[in-house]
């Protein structure tokens, strides 16, 4: 897109972007404790390290370490073989050290980049700055009214990737695909469970304007964003905002702002002034990781293909491009090897088919399911039987699309598959009439109904055709095949 | 203050058979564990009235480990290597049975959740503590003054310093109050003791014993070391509690070959004097001391060479910023909201965190804090703390450059004896206590303080002896053979 179309009132927007992504690990960054605090009573997953207690010592997790290397890729670049540790010094009660480890000087990852799909289908390059590993503060809540806060540390120490973009990026739309792009490829690397909800990315926008495209006005950040709706809605907030500021000749303030989703809009919450010095210093408890070439290699090949790799295997397989991106964020938020059986289907049929299997009913089954706690693990194997079986019964003109649709929600949430699929959709009554003589019988059963829509037929009404196989399939409770319903009624009427 | 003269009703030089004996008592029953632990709280309940070395015994749990452990050898169950051998721990060390304090008001009462690796590896072995030893707070000292729980008198006269940080350690042993006693050592604070209290005391290298469990002075020296009457003690407690720790992710490999399995030959050895350990201000009782035992190293078919070090006169000033640097991270967590000491009614969380760290904390704890700050703080950071690192690789590069050539380096522990109680007030004139020790805590390397001679007055005079990064068995058997030759 060139330049000027990014202008708002003659200014220039430019957005960078920092995520903190929640790493996939069954234990904190630092130490033996769980990583999981769903649903934990507070303070329960806390041990001396977490805590904080004298004499704890942090250990690093290989884990964590190996799920940023899996991320470098992701961003694609390649891990750092040097990388170490420092800590961050500021006091706050859910921070129990006094310091958050963290990685200053030397980074896990260093540059990288991902491309991101524009509004009119265009791809744009987003450059990275840096990644680093770093452990998780403890929450705080202030109750209303209380003179106290309360402390929950069981997030402290969860490990966390800090993932840096450089400004490049100048519109609302922008900022909003860089982070659903980065929230996809956290998942494809499996960096990240990514569960938004659970807080497992949460993004930090750093906006300003410029009438001069050369220079960057003064930057705001908005903090803790954790939706792609809210990094839109923020950017698009302190754009207007800044530029309604600069408009009545006021300068824009460089200071820390949150999201109030409640009155859409930002608010100030920390000013430069207040920034701390943070006295980093390379934490001398723990050595620096070091990864091998064999290693950074090993990490390599176990990383799989990225979301653009799977866009364009699926555009050549034919698949529409929403289809794609539905069925890329299908294999994010519902089943990782869910598009394995659209490259293993076949047949162009096929291919749509599965896709539109996938977008149109198991991606909203299994939404629905675990939405009632009663989510359904499909395994690839039962999906491919599943969706192979079902194909065949429609390639032999036996199954209804209706019926396809039942048949599959059946199958997909049973423990066991029937031994014979044709037998059971027959059971089911899902099998369509192929037979002529029993369609032909309904078929004049419905003429005979229906005078009036004979006549509109023989004066050339299409329409009616319509009409009367609808009519058909409604009498054979959906089991009429329609194509030969339509067929004997040209036949009969002629 | 009274004057106290060298007297030997302090000094209990053999109150404890060595350290294998009294578990082979134990184990056959001759001597009980529950005789063992008796007799050590004995000596304690006479001595430390006077020489203060203790903050508390762990006497309940003690009496307990002791008589479970000498039913176990009743049932002709293994104890352990070390079962029925009562030791004393640097109250900096989180252990069950006492408070851990660090000797500063700011944790005490503290009553650890869990206990160091390196008291956990002694336990599993039967070996009993039975007191925490005092320290200067935070092992911030080299006197034992600077405890909030009272000052340790040296044994051999009350009138001197027992040294420090390990002063508790070490006056315990001299003492007799148990046959071992651990300590840590991040610039000199388990040699200095040692020297001045007459003991051996050894500092590992960096690395080699667990520090999970310690209160953190500064991580990347502290060291967790053994003082006591030998060598051989020495080393089979560090036999025990060495090796890797996946609880410390700075430990490495142990020695594969047992601590107590070391050569006393020293035919062919090289021996490196450090020109630069001994500079003007070094007492001349103290040179000429250890000048003897340096000969006596040649009488042993050692090869003396001078040796000289020239980034050594910067590692006091290296030290000086790095450890306050650590001191003041490490520090932090002792914030008043957590655990111990929290202001009373504070007005807000901010006043909450001021008052708590300024009344909780003593001087020298706040004097290290606010310079560590400095050096770490924008601006000062490259003038000080980068600089700190170069000349920290630098005397690395140095010191292993001359031991391509020698196999262990020898000097004195400290610039003088012990002084009297109160005569170092200003924190300089302390901080030069550590001019001699400092060295090997920045290069990680193993070094010994040996009991080997005396003042006119009677003062104990230590003599160190220095060996690369994980020669710390080898270290044992060149200090061993000079013990034998000096004794």
């Amino acid at each position: 897109m060139a330049d000027d179309t990014y202008l708002v009132d003659g200014y220039l927007p430019t957005i960078g972007i920092e995520c903190h992504v929640q790493l996939r690990t069954a234990t904190k960054l630092f130490g033996v404790m769980s990583n999981d605090a769903r649903g934990a009573e507070p303070n329960t997953l806390v041990d001396q390290v977490c805590f904080g207690l004298p004499g704890a010592l942090p250990v690093l997790n290989e884990e964590a370490v190996r799920r940023a290397a899996q991320a470098a890729f992701a961003l694609n670049t390649t891990p750092q073989p040097f990388s170490k540790f420092d800590r961050k010094h500021y006091f706050y009660p859910d921070l129990p050290k006094g310091y958050q480890i963290s990685q200053f000087e030397e980074p896990i990852i260093l540059g990288g980049s991902i491309d991101i799909v524009q509004e009119d289908g265009t791809t744009k390059t987003v450059n990275i700055t840096r990644a680093h590993l770093e452990e998780d503060a403890g929450k705080s809540t202030h109750p209303a009214g209380g003179d106290y806060s309360l402390v929950d540390l069981n997030r402290a120490g969860t490990p966390l990737l800090e993932i840096v973009s450089e400004p490049e990026m100048h519109s609302a739309h922008e900022a909003k695909a860089f982070a659903h792009e980065l929230w996809l490829r956290m998942k494809f690397a499996d960096v990240s469970d990514v569960d938004l909800y659970q807080g497992n990315m949460r993004f930090d926008v750093n906006v300003s304007v410029s009438k001069n495209p050369e220079e960057l006005g003064t930057r705001s950040e908005t903090k803790n964003l954790n939706s792609f709706k809210s990094v839109e809605k923020a950017v698009n907030y302190e754009i207007a905002r800044q530029i309604q500021l600069l408009e009545q000749g006021e300068a824009i303030v460089q200071e820390t702002r949150g999201w109030v989703d409640d009155k859409q809009k930002t608010v100030s919450q920390r000013s430069k002034e207040d920034a701390h010095d943070y006295r980093y210093f390379p934490d001398p408890d723990i050595p620096p990781i070091v990864l091998s070439e064999e290693y950074i290699a090993d990490v390599a090949s176990s990383v799989p293909d990225m979301p653009d790799v799977w866009r364009g295997r699926l555009g050549a397989l034919g698949v529409e491009r929403a289809t794609i991106e539905t069925l890329l964020e299908a294999r994010v938020d519902v089943d990782e090897q869910i598009l394995d059986c659209i490259v293993a289907a076949g047949s162009d049929a096929r291919v749509k088919t599965y896709a539109n299997w996938i977008v149109n009913i198991e991606v909203p089954l299994r939404k629905e399911r675990a939405q009632q706690s009663k989510a359904i693990d499909v395994t690839p194997e039962r999906r491919t039987s599943v969706y192979d079986g079902v194909a065949l019964l429609i390639e032999a003109d036996k199954l209804s699309s209706n019926n396809a649709k039942s048949l599959i929600v059946e199958l997909l949430s049973t423990d066991t598959l029937p031994a014979d699929f044709e037998a059971h959709a027959q059971s089911k009554g899902y099998i369509q009439m192929s037979d002529s003589s029993a369609i032909e019988s309904i078929v004049q059963e419905v003429l005979d109904a229906n005078p009036q829509a004979v006549t509109d037929v023989q004066n050339g009404e299409q329409k009616a055709i319509g009409f009367l196989v609808g009519q058909v399939m409604k009498v054979s409770k959906g089991t009429a095949n329609p194509a030969l319903a339509k067929e004997i009624i040209t036949k009969l009427i002629a | 203050m009274p004057t106290a003269k060298p007297t030997d009703d302090n000094l209990v030089s053999r109150a404890w058979p060595c350290v294998t004996d009294i578990a082979a008592e134990a184990a056959s029953g001759t001597v009980t564990a529950t005789e063992n632990v008796k007799k050590a709280l004995q000596i304690i309940a006479d001595k430390n009235p006077d020489i203060q070395a203790i903050i508390t015994t762990t006497e309940e749990r003690a009496l307990q480990r002791a008589l479970a452990i000498d039913a176990a050898i009743k049932n002709g169950e293994s104890a352990g290597r070390l079962a029925g051998v009562p030791f004393i721990a640097k109250d900096n060390m989180l252990a069950f049975g006492a408070d851990t304090t660090a000797a500063s008001n700011m944790l005490a009462g503290f009553d650890a959740p869990y206990q160091a690796t390196v008291i956990e590896r002694l336990e599993a072995e039967g070996a009993i503590c039975v007191a925490k030893a005092n320290l200067d707070a935070f092992a911030h000292g080299a006197s034992t003054e600077n405890s909030d729980f009272g000052v340790t008198k040296n044994p051999h006269d009350t009138s001197t310093v027992a040294g420090g940080s390990s002063g508790g350690s070490a006056a315990s042993v001299a003492a007799g109050m148990a046959p071992f006693a651990l300590g840590t050592d991040t610039g000199g604070s388990i040699r200095q003791p040692a020297s001045f209290c007459g003991v051996v005391g050894y500092k590992p290298t960096y690395g080699l014993n667990s520090r999970f469990g310690v209160v953190a002075m500064a991580s990347s020296t502290d060291t967790i070391g053994v003082l006591a009457q030998s060598i051989d003690d020495v080393a089979i407690v560090n036999d025990v509690i060495s090796g890797v720790d996946p609880s410390d992710g700075t430990t490495i490999n142990r020695d594969t070959v047992t601590y107590t399995d070391y050569s006393t030959s020293l035919k062919g050895k090289k021996i490196g004097v450090i020109k630069e350990y001994f500079p003007k201000e070094l007492d001349p009782v103290v040179a000429q001391d250890v000048s003897r035992h340096i000969d006596k190293l040649t009488e042993l078919g050692a090869e003396i060479t001078e040796v000289t070090l020239p980034s050594v006169a910067a590692a006091l000033a290296t030290y000086y910023i790095i450890v306050p640097a650590e001191v003041s991270s490490n520090l932090a967590r002792h914030d008043g909201q957590r655990f111990q000491f929290s202001a009373e009614t504070p007005s807000s969380l901010q006043d909450s965190y001021v008052r708590s760290r300024s009344e909780g904390f003593g001087a020298e704890a706040k004097r290290r804090i606010m310079m560590g700050a400095h050096v770490l703080s924008s601006g000062y950071y490259d003038a000080y703390y980068n600089k700190a690192l170069l000349v920290r690789t630098k005397l690395i590069q140095e010191f292993d450059a001359v031991l391509q050539d020698v196999d262990f380096l020898i000097g004195p522990v400290a610039p003088n004896p012990a002084f009297k109680i109160g005569e170092n007030e200003d924190p300089v004139s302390m901080y030069l206590q550590d001019i001699l020790t400092v060295s090997v805590n920045l290069t990680g390397m193993p070094a010994v303080s040996l009991p080997l001679g005396t003042t006119p007055d009677g003062l104990p005079i230590g003599t160190q002896l220095m060996a690369q990064r994980n020669d710390d068995r080898a270290l044992f058997g060149a200090a061993q053979a000079l013990m034998e030759a000096s004794a």
